[in-house]
């Protein structure tokens, strides 16, 4: 066991945890804030995936980076539109709309991509994001590597995080979601718009999750691949349940669940590596998620009015 | 502030020519009212009359399709709840409006403060709700979650959200059907306080002794109507019967009879609480053959326990059921079902039906499993037809026929159709939860007429009601539910409504180990 | 603005409402050729052609569709109780490694077809009992773990097909060695190439379409999915059912896979389903959970596929379009079945 403990107290370990915690966060977040709202967002999966595309794209013709993650942004939330105004207003099953938005977001990024670029084999890199140099921070042992070298925009996926716990728990506008979410009618009956308020939510989550796609083609990788999100969209749908929808212990589950995905990757180049079949370890965070799944069934607190359409003035 | 002082123009409210339709259904037809100021007018109509939808018009969940709102003698724009808070106009809904998982001060101040600011004033918020609970005798805890309270605690949440938005006008939909009469005293002492602070009151209700003792006017509607408008003090109640009613309905007294044997016994019954539901803690009770068993108590005290444990869908902690003096093993809606019970639940729409299937679909629910409707897992679908035609017909259940869906059926015709699904097959027990909620007189009446026959040819009935009145001119015998425990079976006329009022409240239990 | 029911649809409603879908989708495909630089009518004609256009393009058309009948009930049953099974690529794939298993020999002649089809169903139902269990017993939500098993399924495969189920002599690819002659479908008529896996969808459709009708368990399981409150409270064993309903579910998305396998490929390979099992739920929302209608829908998304196939080849356009299209069909055809029964008033 003794690599075991290797891995665990190297530093580029744990820095690498961060780094795949990072879209997770972002996604998470996303699905977090609709759901708190009232709406089961599964159009997660392929808004990601556009996210990853629309990013890309972007700088690779020519935007910057930040350019880049706010085309993504732009584009999650033109998705999250579609699934809103679906759900929301005209009340249509989330389950359903849901997987057709994934359906035709992931579509559409292949369509584009393919229409972009016709005759590439290879799919083309950019400059992705590079890791910060911090004076003095950056060379501090241990927590420098695994702090303070990370990209700029996973410092923006974690003060995100921050940013929508604050939202959600400390402001008037967060009261407001949280109860579209727990009972639509007090909140139609304090004068406000529970439609604008699931819309708001659904927009700016569907916002959030494709700029964790984004996080995927602009920090992780350089290129985009037709599979790159690879059920990363279901696994935060998981993480918010793990959460128990609370935007801090989600952020914990996000980094457990990272921690142990970087560890498969490094188990894989140990002993154990060589006697197991590789997908064995790839499997190991679908594995997780269902058993996260498990381990909070009946203890999470479930928004009451999550998935129960509203129409104004209903008794 | 007495009558004395009211000037004309002091109008505080004006609807004007009011009216409403959903698809063919008239809700409201030029209906106009004024409100004075410090005065209370009482909207006086049966169920389905339209109060609650004016209500609606005038709070700016709907939309009137003709007519006019002018609060303070500014026109209220149409369709805008937020424009009628900012007016000053506050309603307390019938069912209530709150998110069980917040705290009171969450649901208070929801929306009270713009969205976009950047903290919420917590603490000036708590202050300000101390004093308004003061000022207006409506103490309840600020930080507690709204799911742990009593109907009572929630309704007070209710009116401060009103107060905390400093309404001038307060609309009180149906405001005392879930109180006990002791806390329907408390709210009217509130209101009194609320008229000498100025504010201006519509009472809704159809409890006619109600609006007698706080309403200065009185509107009664009728099919979306005005019918009439009187001073409560140039009337009485017989005269606002008839007008509310139209013509004489006669609601059906049911004679004391002699109650054969036990068919039923619940022996020191306790059953698991669920979620912020009350369970049944240590109950006895019997129902006997020819008996209709009353069952009063504030919502949410444990009725709808007792009530599941009948119909089989919970199975007690500890005590025994016996049905007919043989204890249960197993206990399951089926279960229940094999042992003729017949049960009308709470809710026609989320439990009594499935509004996606047809009136034949619906009539065999609970006998599809068995002969003649069922033979080795195929379904006999003239069977079942026969069988909803035999109802349609005998009940008197006004449809386009059986394979209509269920949910284009009035209120009234779905119970019917409910009543005959469980009435038919001849039951022994008959558990009737709130089985005449939101029905008009004419279905009120058929609907005790038929379960006084039953009791007549023998079955027991338990009737489970909020209505202290229903319970009182039904029942031989009367229990009291509070806090999932049962008072002892007082027998019909032995216990005024004030008396009962006590006992609502959780008075008189103490002490008593078991009731027998 | 409101919604309000509408009581009595009619006729004019219910047939032009879902036409308007069509043709909204159609609109849609001729964006996408202006979009892609190509003349919008051209691709369209190229489609239908390239789907019904001949023989063989009506064909390939059919054996497309064979699958998708499959993974098409298995999405309506569960649908219609309300049960969400996203996994019907899983148990697809569990169906076709039965095939692989029982078909390369472990099982001799005539015996073959019927039990390793029975033992697909078995395995393709056992993948679901999982989640479905979860869902009963400790309330897991089912979307999400059959969505997960479908990768650990993914993965499943790829092991053995680069381990125990490798074909020796299959040049390094990942591939199952090839079924013997005894465990391939026929095809229905000799030189025709459509096999009998095509035959057994209609019945299978048939089939759902009495169970749900006229068995005790159908109307059980449509009041589940109705409303399982009221369902509770009448005294259908709602766990019972959910659970029953779950393995005719896996049981038919299992012989997609086996259909595919034993049919068409005649081995198992990691690229056998190019997603059927999330296109069944197109093909099950499209045919509103009818089994009966399934069959169109599923013939219809074939023919998207499979003309598209064609019209890529010649006019340029990527084959993705008919994955748009078909997400485009969905999202319209459940808001145009919606606007059939409410409309949108004022106030």
């Amino acid at each position: 066991m003794s690599y075991l403990v290797d891995i665990l107290v190297s530093a580029s370990f744990w820095a690498a945890v961060i780094r795949i915690a990072s879209p997770l966060v972002l996604a998470t977040m996303g699905e977090l804030i609709c759901e708190r709202a009232g709406v089961l967002n599964l159009g997660i999966e392929g808004i990601m995936v556009i996210g990853a595309f629309t990013g890309w794209l972007a700088v690779y013709q020519g935007l910057p980076l930040w350019g880049g993650v706010g085309v993504a942004m732009a584009a999650g939330m033109l998705f999250g539109l579609l699934h809103a105004t679906l759900t929301v207003p005209f009340g249509l099953s989330q389950h359903v709309v849901g997987l057709g938005v994934t359906l035709l977001a992931t579509s559409t990024s292949s369509f584009a991509y393919r229409l972009a670029l016709p005759e590439v084999t290879s799919p083309p890199k950019i400059v992705p994001f590079q890791p910060l140099d911090l004076p003095v921070l950056s060379d501090l042992p241990f927590l420098g590597e695994v702090l303070f070298t990370q990209t700029a925009f996973t410092w923006f996926a974690f003060a995100i995080a921050v940013l929508v716990s604050v939202i959600l728990f400390r402001t008037p506008l967060g009261l407001a979601i949280r109860a579209a979410g727990e009972n639509p009618s007090a909140v139609e009956a304090q004068g406000l718009s529970v439609s604008g308020l699931r819309m708001g939510a659904v927009i700016v989550g569907s916002g959030l999750m494709a700029m964790g796609g984004a996080f995927l083609t602009l920090s992780a990788f350089s290129s985009f691949f037709f599979e790159m999100v690879n059920g990363r969209g279901w696994i935060c749908v998981a993480l918010v349940v793990f959460g128990a929808w609370m935007p801090g212990k989600a952020v914990l589950g996000a980094i457990l669940f990272a921690a142990f995905d970087a560890l498969q990757i490094r188990l894989q180049q140990t002993p154990i590596g060589a006697d197991l079949p590789y997908q064995v370890f790839l499997m190991a965070p679908y594995v997780l998620s269902i058993l996260a799944l498990i381990l909070m069934s009946r203890r999470a607190e479930v928004p009451a009015a999550l998935m129960t359409p509203y129409s104004k003035g209903e008794r | 502030m007495t009558r004395a002082d009211v000037q004309a123009g002091d109008y505080v409210l004006r609807l004007d020519g009011i009216a409403k339709r959903f698809g063919p259904l008239v809700a409201n037809s030029g209906i106009t009212l004024d409100l004075k100021r410090g005065e209370v007018v009482a909207l006086l109509g049966e169920n389905g009359a339209g109060k609650t939808t004016l209500m609606n018009i005038l709070f700016g969940h709907y939309v009137a399709d003709e007519g006019t709102v002018e609060v303070f003698g500014q026109p209220l724009p149409p369709g805008n709840p937020r424009a009628a808070l900012a007016a000053g106009v506050g309603m307390v809904h019938q069912h209530f409006t709150l998110a069980d998982n917040l705290s009171v001060l969450d649901n208070i101040t929801l929306g009270t403060e713009s969205l976009w600011s950047r903290g919420r004033g917590r603490r000036a918020a708590r202050e300000r709700i101390a004093a308004l609970s003061r000022d207006f005798g409506l103490s309840v805890h600020p930080e507690a979650r709204v799911g742990t309270l009593s109907v009572g605690e929630r309704q007070r949440v209710e009116i401060l959200k009103a107060l905390y938005r400093d309404a001038r006008i307060l609309i009180l939909d149906e405001p005392t059907a879930v109180l006990t009469p002791q806390e329907t005293d408390a709210l009217f002492e509130t209101l009194r306080k609320a008229i000498a602070a100025g504010l201006s009151i519509i009472f809704i209700s159809h409890k006619l002794h109600e609006v007698m003792a706080i309403a200065d006017r009185c509107i009664v509607l009728r099919h979306g109507k005005v019918v009439g408008e009187v001073d409560t003090h140039a009337t009485d109640r017989a005269r606002l019967a008839a007008l509310m009613v139209g013509s004489e309905v006669s609601l059906p007294k049911a004679e004391a009879r002699r109650p054969g044997p036990v068919l039923m016994r619940l022996d020191r019954v306790s059953t698991p609480a669920k979620g912020t539901a009350t369970g049944l803690r240590d109950v006895s009770i019997d129902l006997c053959a020819g008996q209709i068993v009353g069952l009063a108590g504030v919502s949410g005290n444990g009725q709808a326990a007792l009530a599941d444990l009948v119909s089989g869908l919970v199975r007690p902690d500890e005590g025994r059921v016996e049905i007919a003096g043989e204890e249960l093993r197993s206990w399951t809606p089926r279960q229940a079902l094999k042992h003729h019970i017949a049960r009308i639940p709470e809710d026609r729409h989320k439990t009594g039906t499935i509004s996606d299937f047809s009136l034949t679909e619906n009539a065999v629910l609970e006998g599809y499993s068995h002969p003649p409707f069922s033979r080795r897992s195929w379904m006999d679908w003239h069977a079942a037809e026969r069988f909803a035609k035999d109802i349609i017909a005998k009940y008197d259940v006004r449809c386009q026929g059986p394979s209509q869906q269920i949910r284009l059926l009035s209120g009234g015709n779905m119970q019917k159709l409910i009543l005959g699904r469980v009435l038919e097959p001849s039951p022994r027990i008959i558990l009737a939860n709130q089985p005449v909620r939101g029905l008009d007189v004419g279905a009120i009446a058929y609907v005790q007429s038929r379960l006084i026959a039953a009791r007549d040819a023998g079955a027991a009935v338990l009737l489970i009601s909020e209505d202290l009145d229903d319970i009182q001119s039904l029942s031989d015998v009367i229990h009291v539910m509070s806090e999932g425990r049962l008072s002892p079976a007082f027998p019909r006329g032995t216990k005024t409504a004030a008396e009962l009022g006590l006992w609502m409240a959780g008075q008189g239990f103490e002490g008593r180990t078991h009731a027998a | 603005m409101r919604l309000e029911p509408i009581p009595n649809p009619t006729l004019a409603r219910r047939i032009g409402l879902p036409a308007a879908a069509l043709t909204a989708t159609t609109l849609m495909a001729a964006l996408l050729a202006l979009v892609a630089g190509a003349n919008p009518f051209a691709v369209l004609g190229q489609i239908v052609t390239g789907a019904v256009g001949s023989r063989f393009a009506l064909l390939e058309t059919l054996n497309r569709a064979t699958p998708l009948i499959f993974t098409g009930l298995a999405v309506a049953v569960a649908f219609k109780a309300k049960l969400w099974n996203i996994g019907a690529e899983a148990q697809l794939y569990a169906g076709a490694i039965v095939a692989v298993l029982l078909g390369t020999g472990a099982l001799g002649s005539p015996l073959v077809l019927p039990v390793s089809a029975l033992a697909a169903m078995v395995a393709g139902a056992l993948v679901l009992l999982g989640p479905v269990l979860l869902k009963t017993r400790l309330g897991v939500d089912e979307v999400v773990t059959t969505l997960l098993l479908n990768f650990i399924m993914l993965l499943f495969v790829s092991y053995l097909l680069e381990g125990p189920m490798k074909d020796p002599m299959g040049m390094g690819w990942p591939k199952s060695p090839a079924l013997i002659k005894d465990a391939r479908l026929p095809r229905i008529v000799e030189g025709l190439r459509l096999h009998w896996g095509f035959a057994l969808a209609l019945i299978a459709a048939v089939a759902v379409h009495v169970i749900e009708r006229r068995t005790t368990f159908g109307f059980e399981m449509r009041a589940v999915g109705s409303n399982i409150g009221a369902a509770r409270f009448m005294g259908v064993p709602v766990n019972r059912v959910l659970i029953q309903t779950a393995l005719l579910s896996g049981g038919l998305a299992a012989l997609a896979g086996w259909s595919e396998v034993a049919g068409l490929k005649g081995h198992l390979s990691q690229d056998l389903s190019p997603g059927f099992g999330y296109t069944g739920i197109i093909v099950a929302m499209l045919a509103l959970l009818n089994p009966l209608a399934v069959v169109g829908t599923a013939i219809f998304v074939a023919g998207v596929f499979v003309g598209s196939d064609a019209m890529s080849r010649a006019a340029g356009v990527p084959t993705y379009i008919a994955d748009m299209l078909l997400a485009s069909a969905l999202l319209f055809m459940v808001l145009a079945i919606f606007l059939v029964r409410m409309r949108v008033v004022r106030g």
